[in-house]
């Protein structure tokens, strides 16, 4: 049985600079992990270092589990040392000083309650062992990440914190970490806030997502349904797309397929390492989606899922629309021409067929 | 005692070196403690009188030595209101004692202290502050743990350069401190007085020395230096 998750977090802030004010009111769950995600100067990071209390000029309130962190009404204010916080910077931010090991150990022997993360397993979940007794200036860059995700968690935070963690990482370091986030979003039990402007990372790691432009709140909510709505931004638009969790259904050998179970229907993909049974993540753009009438005979596309219209709306250009359909579900968004549209009648309410022409699998 | 293995240098030679050692000595621990704090808030402060603060700390390395002398003598003088102040106390006059010429000194090779110092605070920069608080480290416990390890080669050099400069002075500690044997005659004063008796074999002694001990100061400050941005 799913447990409604209770709002642990309500974070109420205004901060204002020259030429940019972040105005935001929003309750986060207290476990799962959260993604910031807009743009860039969006206010995201502002927010997190707000939630982490770095901005001292923060105006605002806030709660956790039952603990006021700010009150800038009542004068209250819990300096950074003192919330059970830990917290990822963007760009590796290790001490030069000490040695991985000692960096570990920082946090580690500030905190004097129980450890509920051992440094055992933080070092095992990064899998940084053979790293302790390096000088952070003989690590990689996506070694010196790793060692500050792992510093984070032996502090056993009440909520961890990442800014944009792979965002100064090449291509081939980002997919060396994020295996270990995503074991961290399978077995850590606290609540996570991660800041990204990249899709297919939030599409990967996030359970809810909270969109920002321009210093405020656009959207919050679960991933599938806030990617899955139509009236996000037009900058969000041009890269629509949902997200799909499926289980490995079946191997087939002869043609090196795998086949990906998912309430409303399956897609076949080129075989996949893991077993059957085991989870994934996988993102349809609505580029990627063409509808028809019938079920089409006689093409080389063979996802092709019946689905019904519930919306359309305008995309990021007028030549496109955007349509949301429900495929036993699942949400489907595609991305076609009004001339389509037109063409094809497609109105809500509609049986219509998809074609999933691409599929982005996530990890 | 010394003066057999240098028959050229008196025992007054020694004297004023080893007074000159003293003084420097006493004048860079003094520093380092006056200097940490002025520059700490010079490296973090957005206050408007940062400018202020930073031009007063900086005023030694463009002034005439007699100028700062001439003031710090009225100030200390039975008159001046640290004058009084010290006579209140109890422990009379400074001008024309030790303690004189360290508090003159202090002021005089403040700024050697306080710059590099600021320098490696700010180049330390916000991060690794806000890294050490979302690790739970208090304040203080930042400064002792994070700021001092990171800043430690500037501190080196600023108590190298608050040494040497200290050893080198002449105009503040004449005007301060005048001129008497084992309390207040250092080697720069020493040397200005065999070059007034003509007595030029001491005076290329203590001279050559003192060019032989800055040359080898400023070179470890600079090979240290290039060492270190080699890393």
């Amino acid at each position: 049985m799913e447990m409604m998750v209770l709002p642990a977090i309500h974070a109420q802030f205004q901060v204002i600079w020259p030429g940019f004010t972040l105005d935001v009111d929003l309750d986060l769950p207290g476990r799962g992990v959260t993604a910031l995600f807009g743009h860039s100067g969006s206010g995201k990071t502002t927010l997190l270092r707000c939630l982490a209390g770095l901005e001292r000029n923060s105006n605002g309130f806030l709660h956790f589990k039952g603990e006021i962190w700010q009150d800038s009404e009542r004068g209250v204010f819990l300096p950074t040392y003192q919330r059970p916080i830990g917290y990822v910077f963007q760009e590796a931010s290790l001490f030069p000083h000490l040695s991985v090991r000692k960096n570990l150990d920082y946090g580690r022997k500030r905190v004097n309650s129980g450890h509920k993360v051992s440094l055992d397993h933080a070092v095992e979940l990064l899998g940084i062992g053979h790293l302790l007794g390096r000088m952070p200036d003989r690590l990689s860059g996506g070694e010196r990440q790793r060692v500050a995700i792992a510093r984070a968690l032996a502090t056993s935070p009440e909520l961890l914190l990442m800014d944009e963690p792979l965002a100064a990482l090449d291509l081939k370091r980002k997919n060396e970490i994020l295996p270990y986030l995503e074991r961290l979003h399978d077995e850590l039990e606290i609540p996570v806030c991660y800041v990204s402007h990249s899709p297919d990372e939030v599409a990967r790691l996030a359970d809810q997502v909270v969109l920002l432009a321009e210093g405020r709140v656009i959207v919050t909510g679960g991933l599938r349904e806030t990617l899955a709505r139509l009236d996000l931004p037009t900058a969000f638009t041009e890269d629509a797309g949902v997200v799909i969790e499926a289980v490995v259904a079946d191997h087939d050998e002869a043609y090196h397929l795998t086949r990906l179970d998912f309430p409303g229907g399956s897609v076949v993909v080129a075989r996949r390492p893991e077993t059957i049974g085991r989870r994934l993540r996988f993102r349809v753009h609505a580029r990627d989606v063409s509808l028809t009438l019938t079920r089409a005979e006689g093409t080389s596309i063979s996802n092709l899922l019946p689905a019904t219209v519930m919306e359309v709306a305008d995309a990021d250009t007028p030549a496109h629309v955007l349509v949301r359909l429900d495929a036993g579900g699942t949400p489907i968004i595609a991305r076609i021409t009004r001339r389509s549209l037109d063409h094809l009648g497609v109105t809500p309410g509609k049986p219509m067929w998809a074609q999933i022409k691409a599929v982005a699998l996530l990890g | 005692m010394f003066g057999e293995f240098h028959p050229a240098l008196g025992n007054a030679d020694w004297a004023a070196v080893w007074l000159t050692f003293r003084l420097a000595s006493v004048v860079t621990v003094i520093l380092m403690f006056v200097g940490t704090p002025i520059a700490w808030w010079l490296a973090r402060t957005r206050s408007k009188w940062k400018g202020v603060v930073g031009a007063v700390v900086a005023l030694p390395l463009v002034l005439p030595p007699t100028v700062l002398g001439f003031y710090l003598l009225v100030a200390m003088g039975p008159y001046g209101p640290v004058g009084q102040f010290t006579q209140w106390l109890g422990i009379g006059l400074l001008p024309f004692t030790f303690p004189g010429l360290v508090v003159a000194s202090v002021f005089y090779s403040l700024p050697f202290v306080v710059q590099p110092v600021q320098n490696a605070f700010e180049a330390i920069g916000p991060r690794p502050l806000e890294v050490a608080a979302t690790l739970r480290a208090s304040p203080w416990d930042t400064f002792f743990t994070v700021v001092l390890p990171l800043a430690k080669p500037g501190f080196i050099t600023a108590a190298i350069l608050g040494f040497a400069h200290t050893v080198g002075e002449f105009g503040v500690v004449l005007m301060i401190g005048g001129n008497i044997p084992e309390k207040t005659r250092v080697v720069s004063v020493a040397i200005y007085d065999h070059v007034e008796a003509l007595e030029y074999t001491e005076a290329h002694i203590l001279a050559g020395g003192m060019l032989l001990f800055s040359f080898l100061v400023l070179l470890g400050l600079y090979s240290r230096k290039a060492a270190t941005s080699w890393k």
